[in-house]
This record gives structure tokens, sequence and C-alpha cells, in this order.
């Protein structure tokens, strides 16, 4: 798992302004379904990058990016490169697009 | 999605040559009385009606012209040049027809509606905004009530522009009573199965024909009035980049005929002076050039935009990069509509700032002022900082 899953649900949470509470949400559920907006993707992703300290390139500013808590799992853990490392020892892995 | 097709040039050289000749006598004629009183331009929509524009992006299947969106986007600018208010009537028309076309298409009810319209070349408003949402289209408190096969909706708008002249009316709300405020649809109500109460009126600085007063709306009818996409999608394939497409479009052509105005005073200035040219000859090159920017800007993003319809490819939507240069374009024109005005303005002098000459901006004038207002610039720009914040250009 990329880090902790606790922390994508709660960033999400905290910036996806749902109308319901991501911590009583599957973690496949869809979060376009549950209010996610494209504009709301905005926050969840530049909290994501700070806790994580990762930048999603071009390719992943998709709405399929952000389509569940696990997509988002999924994208975090290409980023990291690393499926078993807790987040804090990740190195930072800059996308050669930024 | 229905494949754009193009209407072979000569064939639709022809239409706007007919565009132009209702311009010229319907639109310009009507447009001093519409703007003074503040009236729907009635004989400028029975011209549009009787020569089939109504229908003019509806596909050829179902008896429409079948133009594509840069040819619509020609003809709201071809009308801006006559008159903005039946200009930007016809504009928001066609972004209705376009959500059907573009969304609903497959429905069988829709597809009877589109003969319809086509038919009897009905007129279709619209309203999105609500009161108590502040100006928000993705949100909505009203929602469609659905019991077996009919449907009740009631709407608090604070504006439907020409509301009592449409025949239908295509409204967003919520999906259901139980759905959240950005769960929404949108349904066809029709002429004859709803009530508009007035809540306000229209008595504006410009574009004082378009009649966008407020109204209660109490609407009833069949659950396959709900056009069967949801709405986000609706909005991001095509309400917002064909919206923006056509105003801008409609700008242009107002900014156009302040030019011709300004043109048409330096020629008869030159006339006075043979072999010098006057001041305001120069003023005439310089607003020229930028004239020259908004439309190649319109036409820049009306091309993006007709690609993406062709290519068909949904998530190329919902790409940051193209919702901020559809934004861009809208912020950049309305604002420099403002400009090119005021420039012819200075080139006609006081010739221009008479409301009693034949060189008057004042229409012009107003009505480009209204452009960064309807959606306006500051909540537009806000979204843009919103997304510049993760957009990388590609």
């Amino acid at each position: 798992m990329v880090g902790d899953t606790t922390a994508i649900r709660e960033i999400v949470a905290q910036h996806g302004r749902l109308s319901v509470d991501a911590r009583s949400l599957e973690f496949g559920s869809n979060l376009y379904l549950a209010g996610l907006t494209s504009l709301a993707t905005v926050g969840v992703m530049l909290a994501l990058e700070d806790h994580f300290n990762v930048e999603f390139p071009r390719s992943m500013l998709s709405r399929k990016t952000f389509e569940s808590m696990e997509s988002i799992a999924d994208a975090l853990r290409e980023l990291l490169g690393n499926s078993s490392a807790p987040p804090e020892t990740n190195v930072n892995c800059h996308a050669a697009s930024a | 999605m229905p494949p754009q097709l193009e209407l072979v040039q000569p064939t639709f050289d022809l239409v706007l040559e007919q565009v132009h000749a209702i311009g010229k006598s319907v639109l310009a004629v009507h447009a001093g009385s519409v703007d003074r009183d503040a009236r729907f331009p009635t004989e400028s929509i029975d011209a549009l009606r009787e020569a089939g524009l109504l229908s003019a992006y509806v596909p050829t299947d179902f008896g429409g012209m079948g133009l594509n969106l840069s040819q619509i986007a020609k003809i709201c600018e071809a009308l801006g040049q006559y008159c903005g208010s039946s200009a930007m009537i016809y504009a928001m028309h066609k972004i209705q027809v376009a959500c059907i076309v573009h969304h609903a298409h497959s429905s069988p009810w829709f597809q009877r509606y589109l003969g319809e319209l086509v038919d009897e070349q009905r007129l279709i408003a619209s309203a999105t905004t609500e009161l108590g949402v502040g100006g928000d289209l993705r949100s909505s408190l009203c929602a469609v009530e659905v019991e077996g096969d009919t449907f009740r909706l009631i709407k608090k708008a604070p504006v439907i522009s020409y509301a009592e002249a449409a025949d239908d009316i295509l409204v967003t709300c919520r999906k259901s009573r139980e759905a959240m405020a950005s769960d929404q649809v949108q349904v066809l109500v029709r002429r004859g199965d709803y009530t508009a109460e007035p809540i306000s009126g229209w008595d504006t600085m410009g574009f004082r024909g378009t009649c966008s007063s407020g109204f209660t709306l109490d609407a009833e009818g069949s659950r396959e009035q709900i056009l069967p996409t949801p709405f986000a999608d609706i909005l991001a394939h095509t309400m917002h980049p064909f919206s923006h497409v056509v105003w801008c479009s409609v700008w242009s052509g107002i900014a156009i005929s302040a030019v011709v105005l300004a043109r048409a005073f330096v020629r008869a200035e030159a006339r006075k002076t043979p072999g010098e040219t006057p001041l305001s000859a120069i003023r005439l090159a310089e607003v020229d050039c930028i004239l020259q920017e908004m439309r190649h800007n319109v036409g820049g993003l009306t091309r993006e935009y007709q690609q993406l319809l062709v290519d068909g490819e949904p998530e190329a939507f919902s790409d940051f990069g193209f919702s901020i240069r559809t934004n861009n374009l809208k912020i950049s024109c309305s604002q420099v509509i403002v400009d090119i005005v005021s420039r012819a303005l200075l080139i006609c002098g006081i010739a221009g700032y008479r409301n009693d000459s034949s060189f008057s901006l004042s229409r012009h004038l107003r009505d480009a002022y209204g452009a960064a207002l309807m959606v306006n610039n500051d909540r537009i720009t806000k979204l843009n900082a919103t997304m510049l914040m993760v957009h990388k250009e590609g």
C-alpha cells in the first residue's frame, strides 16, 4: 500500500468537498458520484503532493486518477515507485514534465 | 455524439449571405426599437425561423441544416453586426440545441423532439442559475421529482432570457429529491406544461432585447424529457465551450460593426481633405489590428473545440488546459470588445456619442459592457486561478 490508506482518506475528506464523509466510503467508491468536482480535485491533488512529497505529472491530471481513493493510491504507488515504503522515507520524485 | 458534418462551403456561403441579408433588412431595422423598449426582437427571430436557421445545428438526419460549430459561430458573428440582442438570443438558443444534439440524440423522445424543432422552428431558452446558489451552475437546490412516468419541477430562476417568447426551456436541477447539489440533470420543459411567475424584470444598460427576467417555473411532463446524460458531462463537453465560442462570436460581430462605423466616418472625413491622411485614419488602423486579434482568438478556440468534437474523445473535455483556454477566450473577448468600441467612439467623436446620428455607438458600448458580466469575469478568473495551480502546459 502507499503509506497508509488513512492519509489518502483523510485528505479526500478534508479537501474533496464531498457531500458525504469520505471516512464512511468504500476505498473503491466513485468519488465523482459522492460529489467530487473537477475543481475540488485541485485541492486534493495539492494536499496529496504535499503529504507524499510527489508531483503529479500532466499525464495523471485526468478524471480517472481521482475516480476513487483506490485509483489515487494506484497513482501514488506509480509515482513513488515502491509500494512498501512509507511516505516519510520516499525521495521526492518530481515528474519529468514539471 | 453524432459526427460533425460540414456543409459544403459554397452552400454555406449562400446560408451566410442569407443571414447577412436578414441582418440588413430585419435585425438592423428593428435594433433601435428593441433596445429602446427593451422588447423581444420578434421580427428578427421570426425571420430566422422563416429561413430555418433555428435548426441550423440539428443534423441533416433529423431534417436540420447540419451545420458545424465553426459555421454556427460565423452566423452568430454575422448577426452580431446588426443587433446584439437578436444575435445573443440566437446564440443562447443554439447552446440549448447543441446540448440536446450532443447528449440526447440517442433517446427516442428527443429524436422526435428534434424533428419537431425542425418543423416548428421551436425556440429554446435556458434556466441554469437559481436563487440561493450564487450563480454556481454546478449546484442546484431544486430537484426533478419523478413519479411513475411523469415529473414535477419547481425552480426559482433569477434569469431566464426570452422566457416569455420561448417554446421550450432547458432547466438544470438535482436528479432527485435525495440527490446532492452537484448531482444534476437537465430537463426540457415545454410551453403549455409550465407556468412562469415573474420575480424580476429586465431594465438594463445593454442587451436589453434579451428580456432576461427572473421567474418561478412550475413544470410537469414526461420523465423522458430528462436528458439521459449527467449535467456535469453536458457542461464540460458542450455548454461551457459552446457558450463561450458563440458568445465571443456575437461580441466579435458587435466589435466589427463598431469598426465598420468608424471606417465609414474616417472615409467621410478623408473625402473632405483629399491627399491628407486624417488622424482618425491612424486610430482606425490601430483598432483594426485589435479587432483582428480578437477574431483570430475566437477562431483559434473554435477550431480546437471543433476538432475535439470530431475526435469524440470524452476525456479531452475534462482536461484543465482546454477549460482554461476556453475561459481565457471569454475573459479576453469580453474586455477587448469594450476597448474596440471605445476606440471606434473616439474616431467617430461626437457623432458616435449622439443617440440621433447614423454613427451612434451608444448601443454597441452598452452591449459591450455586458460581456464581462454574463458569468462574471471574476468568477471565471478565480476558476482559472485554481486550475492553474496544478495545470502543466503540454
